[in-house]
């Protein structure tokens, strides 16, 4: 099964409405409970990372009954150092998303804990491409 | 009176006694022994009417046991949340603290400081099933009345 969401930057109204979507078609497939909750929750954030600091980006989303295989693709600013933005507390969020409960520096590092697997190339001002995959 | 005790399973660390943690051991204890209190199962309505809470959007919520509670504003910290049956305690009333309860399976939210949630807040809360307390007091007032009735805090891990 494939799907595929367009996020655009800046619209916190509907940040997380893939994440939500996902989470419906993972339990009407009867996948374990405590998976999709690290599957959606991984999601969750990278969709939000999308709307926190990219203009737009595209999510989709692969389905077998082997795994979940998530590429979330932005055109954004990039991130100068992956290395450093995966350190916890690492944030150059606005205050309009921290506002929002967003923007502590937990975004990635919450992802990874999440994700069986997770990738993630950037180029600057280009965009970002993270990779997500949970084993189901 | 709809809830009821639990006698919790003590456990403490033998080298360790409660007089003698010290602030910066004080979480070790609770990872390396478990907490020596009461808890209690409360159901939503036995919260609201402990908090002086309005209730929204309880429809088919009426017979979750809470067991446990989570105070934050911060919603990537309410995600590390792993623990079932907890109500969040937030001052954040904005779509994404409804979002961010769903993707933890978070099943009821008490906005204190008498935050308000928006009509949109509310429509995407009973679509997912999520029930929406406003209360009056401040979070901390929230929580200290919580967990005086035996609600749980959540252990770090």
């Amino acid at each position: 099964m494939k799907f595929e969401y367009k996020v655009q930057g800046g619209n916190f109204s509907k940040a997380g409405y893939a994440s939500s979507d996902l989470k419906k078609i993972l339990k009407q497939l009867n996948v374990n409970p405590a998976i999709i909750k690290r599957v959606v929750v991984a999601l969750y954030e990278a969709e939000v990372n999308i709307v926190a600091h990219a203009y737009n980006g595209t999510i989709t989303i692969d389905i077998d009954d082997k795994q979940v295989r998530i590429v979330l693709e932005d055109q954004g600013p990039g991130i100068p150092s992956i290395e450093q933005a995966m350190q916890k507390g690492f944030s150059t969020a606005s205050p309009h998303v921290r506002e929002m409960g967003f923007g502590a520096g937990m975004g990635l590092p919450n992802i990874k804990k999440n994700a069986d697997v997770m990738n993630i190339t950037s180029k600057v001002n280009v965009g970002t491409t993270v990779e997500i995959i949970n084993y189901i | 009176m709809l809830s009821f005790y639990c006698n919790y399973t003590i456990q403490i660390n033998k080298s360790t006694t409660s007089k003698n943690i010290s602030a910066q051991n004080h979480i070790l204890y609770q990872k390396n022994s478990y907490v020596c209190r009461n808890f209690t199962y409360m159901l939503i309505n036995e919260i609201a009417s402990n908090i002086n809470a309005q209730i929204h959007c309880i429809e088919g919520n009426e017979n979750i046991d809470i067991t446990k509670a989570f105070t934050s504003d911060l919603m990537s910290d309410v995600l590390t949340i792993e623990d079932s049956d907890v109500v969040l305690i937030t001052g954040l009333a904005n779509i994404q603290t409804i979002r961010t309860a769903d993707m933890a399976d978070i099943r009821c939210i008490i906005l204190g400081r008498n935050k308000h949630p928006s009509s949109e807040m509310l429509e995407l809360a009973e679509d997912i099933g999520i029930t929406v307390l406003v209360c009056p007091l401040t979070l901390f007032h929230i929580s200290g009345i919580l967990y005086n009735k035996g609600i749980n805090p959540i252990l770090i891990k």
